[in-house]
């Protein structure tokens, strides 16, 4: 019997069984069996010059793939998504596909039901994971060595392009582990199993990449000194930072930011140890204020609420992720701005004002109401933190250019630390895949 | 509802909807099955002659073909005729046609080439009170190596010889069931015609090897590590039996001649089809084999309504209607011009017309950057391939050019006159238009 239920005030663990919590943070989308797998797989047209290439930022030959799958060879469907995109297993669980490949499906114009991309890309790279094979070899030693800071899908895919170009490659990171958002910041049921870690060990089976954790930029780790050691850098830092709320009473007891609650909670090895309040809300529009909230309800908190402070079409989150929030019970209120956090140490509410968009510009209403909170979640964007001084940047990241090189030679940049492209785990593959082509151009072209 | 009561060679069935001679009508308990279902009639299952019955593998007798989610599209088989007692078949097929007198009931039959063997099995048959007989000249496998089946019906000789000894022995129809295992299908046709055939049926089953074991290095079915070719039949096999129907349909020496529709019939729709091609009725097994008895009421139901539409009140009002239409190449009409015109709203744009034709045809199809995708009428033959491979239904459609306009390809006016390639100028064997 679990010590707490979702009505139990404050922020408290055991509010759900362990079987429950098991349940809820099992796969969203079930692994596809090989029957199911044939079957989607007949869906695809194999279009010519097909859409859903187009639309995926790492420009994987799809409908080759997904014939491959059709004709019974899933290891070399999966080789044909890895050569493009060696995150493809993380990509397959995590990737806004209905805004990429399956939006562009013809079958969704035809119908409103495209080929299930997804889920067949996670058939393919799952079997040929399954079976321990690293499909990739190393090309001769080049003799040069690359730093890669950051262990994220940036980084991640940096590595192992340059590892296979033959180049020796030593991989920095902040944290304990390995994998960046893909292990710290992406809700549990979308990576189930441990997959993250898994990941990471399969990539870095293709030999020379040394991983060196705790190891932070700017503190014992500094560009200048690896610009020294190495013969090139590449920057995959993310963002760090977190935007502050700007409104009053936000370091009340209670108020945090979404992306340490996710990642704590994909730490958690007993998630009825979790803490999580009873009336939460959660402060933002993108993929974070969804995890951050679907994640709440699943722990069993009992009021779930995402207050944005635009209109619905506006959110981050895709339309997706609206209704994934919705159907798991959390509450989504758009144009509400948050005017302050109250409570007598620990929040107890939060005061909002409604808001109109008008020509872009926000503007409050005068209305304003009050949700009931004893836990409020802050998911109003990340910010890069901790970049180079010697660094240009671009608006608030590292600017780049279309092949990731900054405005320091030897240094390259990607992923969500870098300017250009979508916030997305696949676009920071394509990003790093990029550079990493680019750093061996120059490395063995003499540029 | 429009009637479907069939009359076969002056056999009375409910519908035209019969079981082909094969696996589900073996038996009593199979036919009895089916009738309760609503098939029309039944081919029994080829008894042969008195004494041991022949032995099947005691392994896989099917092999199959798979379109998407296993929809299974082709289906080969070794089994040979009945295995069971010929005394056992003669009293089910009496009892069985005895509580069922609307239904049709044929025996199928294979016994050697010699008269006596005909002569000894035919009396016993008629005993029983079946409609008719159908001489099973078409099976590919077993016992074709024996001098029977279809080493029977690739020679025409022994078509006509037996057809006339069961003519002589046997008062009621005798229906030859072809094999397509033969270069031209007229000429069995034709035997069977000049033996005193009432009927023919076909196609029978096509030698086939429906798949290789690549661990084993078998074909399938395997017995044993070993594979013989089977009979193919299935949906697969329809446009094979229906061209076969056809030339019977409109040969001049075998116009005429009552048909039995058979291969790969599995709706309603493929019913109507063999029935415009001259065939009285259709025999079904694969379909049944798929999906059990109970299809036929999808049969009965589609064909019912489309007759309906149609205006049709008895199956005798549309039997043979499309024989006409099936003519030689030589007098297609070479003034009829068409050009592919894509309907820009149905358009899903996955731009297989495109690859199609830029590929494998006559590039005439642009695609825009946007991916709109429309013909080129200055390069378009008309070949249909993009119809073919779109897979939005009426997406593509093929438009004739009207008399008196340009084709932009050719530069030519298009001509209201029928002309065809007997009287074409590029033929060196032209004869002059009269």
């Amino acid at each position: 019997m679990p010590e707490a239920t979702p009505l139990t005030p404050g922020i408290t663990s055991g509010r759900l069984s362990a079987e429950t919590l098991s349940e809820h943070f099992d796969d969203l989308h079930e692994p596809y069996a090989p029957h199911e797998a044939a079957v989607a797989a007949d869906r695809c047209y194999f279009c010519h010059d097909a859409p859903c290439i187009t639309a995926c930022p790492t420009d994987i030959d799809i409908p080759l793939f997904i014939r491959q799958i059709q004709t019974g060879t899933p290891e070399a469907a999966a080789k044909t998504i890895l050569t493009q995109n060696i995150l493809g297993g993380m990509c397959a669980r995590v990737c806004p596909t209905e805004t990429l490949c399956e939006e562009a499906c013809v079958r969704e114009a035809a119908e409103g039901k495209p080929v299930e991309i997804g889920r067949l890309q996670r058939y393919a790279t799952d079997t040929l994971m399954e079976k321990g094979v690293h499909p990739f070899t190393r090309a001769r030693s080049t003799g040069k060595s690359v730093a890669v800071v950051g262990a994220g899908p940036a980084g991640l895919a940096c590595a192992h392009r340059l590892a296979m170009h033959g180049h020796d490659v030593v991989l920095f990171d902040a944290r304990a582990k390995a994998g960046g958002l893909n292990e710290f910041g992406i809700a549990a049921y979308k990576s189930t199993d441990n997959f993250a870690a898994r990941e990471v060990d399969w990539l870095l089976g293709i030999g020379g990449i040394t991983l060196h954790l705790d190891q932070r930029l700017g503190d014992g780790l500094s560009l200048s000194e690896l610009r020294d050691e190495y013969d090139a850098v590449f920057l995959g830092i993310g963002l760090a930072g977190v935007n502050a709320l700007r409104a009053s009473g936000e370091d009340k007891d209670g108020v945090s930011d979404a992306v340490s609650f996710i990642a704590e909670l994909r730490q958690a090895s007993d998630l009825t140890k979790l803490p999580v309040g009873r009336d939460i809300v959660v402060i933002g529009g993108g993929m974070t204020a969804v995890d951050a909230a679907v994640q709440s309800k699943l722990l069993g908190a009992q009021n779930v609420t995402i207050a944005y402070r635009r209109g619905l079409d506006q959110m981050g989150a895709s339309k997706f992720e609206q209704d994934l929030a919705a159907s798991k019970g959390v509450r989504i209120i758009a144009n509400a701005q948050p005017l302050a956090v109250h409570g007598n140490g620990a929040v107890s509410e939060v005061e909002f004002e409604y808001t109109i968009s008008d020509g872009g510009e926000l503007t409050g209403t005068g209305e304003t109401f009050r949700l009931k909170a004893d836990q409020v979640f802050k998911a109003i964007g990340q910010t890069l933190d901790g970049a180079p001084d010697a660094l240009k940047l671009d608006g608030r990241k590292i600017a780049v250019d279309e092949k990731g090189r900054t405005s320091e030679a030897k240094v390259w940049a990607g992923g969500d630390c870098a300017s250009g492209g979508d916030d997305l785990t696949v676009t920071a593959v394509a990003e790093g895949r990029d550079a990493a082509e680019d750093i061996h151009a120059t490395l063995t072209g003499g540029k | 509802m429009a009637d479907l009561t069939t009359e076969f060679l002056g056999i009375k069935s409910p519908n035209p909807f019969w079981l082909a001679s094969a696996p589900p009508t073996d038996k009593e308990y199979n036919v009895r099955r089916a009738f309760e279902a609503g098939w029309g009639g039944v081919v029994w299952k080829t008894l042969g002659s008195e004494g041991p019955p022949v032995v099947n593998v005691n392994g896989p007798r099917y092999g199959a073909i798979y379109g998407a989610d296993r929809r299974l599209l082709g289906l080969n088989n070794i089994e040979l005729i009945t295995d069971r007692p010929l005394q056992t078949n003669l009293e089910e097929i009496k009892r069985v046609k005895a509580d069922y007198p609307d239904r049709a009931i044929i025996v199928s039959l294979m016994v050697p080439c010699e008269e006596q063997a005909w002569k000894d099995i035919l009396p016993l048959v008629e005993e029983t009170g079946a409609d008719g007989i159908e001489l099973n000249f078409g099976c590919p496998h077993g016992m074709s190596e024996r001098g029977m089946g279809a080493a029977v019906g690739q020679v025409p000789e022994y078509i006509e010889m037996v057809t006339r000894w069961c003519k002589q022995y046997y008062s009621k129809p005798v229906i030859v069931k072809l094999t397509p295992n033969i270069t031209d299908v007229r000429k069995p046709a034709e035997a069977a015609k000049r033996g005193g055939a009432d009927a023919v049926s076909l196609i029978n089953t096509i030698n086939s090897i429906t798949s290789v074991n690549l661990d084993t290095m078998s074909p399938e079915p395997s017995i044993d590590g070993k594979g013989s070719h089977g009979g193919y039949c299935g949906p697969a096999v329809k446009p094979i039996a229906m061209s076969m129907v056809s030339e019977i349909a409109r040969n001049p020496e075998t116009r005429g001649l009552p048909i039995s529709g058979i291969g790969g019939v599995t709706t309603w729709r493929d019913a109507a089809e063999f029935m415009a091609l001259g065939c009285g009725n259709v025999q079904v097994c694969t379909a049944a084999m798929t999906y059990g008895f109970k299809v036929v009421q999808e049969m009965i139901s589609g064909l019912s309504d489309w007759m309906d539409e149609k205006g049709h009140n008895s199956i005798q009002d549309f039997v043979g209607m499309a024989v006409p239409n099936v003519t030689d190449w030589q007098y297609l009409n070479l003034n009829y011009v068409a050009k592919a015109k894509i309907d820009q709203d149905a358009c899903i744009k996955c731009g297989r017309c495109y690859a199609a034709c830029e590929d494998t045809s006559h590039q005439a199809i642009s695609m825009s950057a946007d991916r709109v995708f429309e013909v080129i009428d200055a390069e378009c033959v008309a070949c249909n391939l993009c119809v073919d491979v779109c897979p939005v239904e009426d997406c593509i459609s093929m438009e004739a050019m009207k008399p008196g306009e340009v084709d932009p390809r050719t530069g030519k006016v298009v001509e209201k006159e029928y002309a065809n390639w007997t009287t074409h100028p590029n033929n060196p064997g032209a004869v002059a238009a009269e």
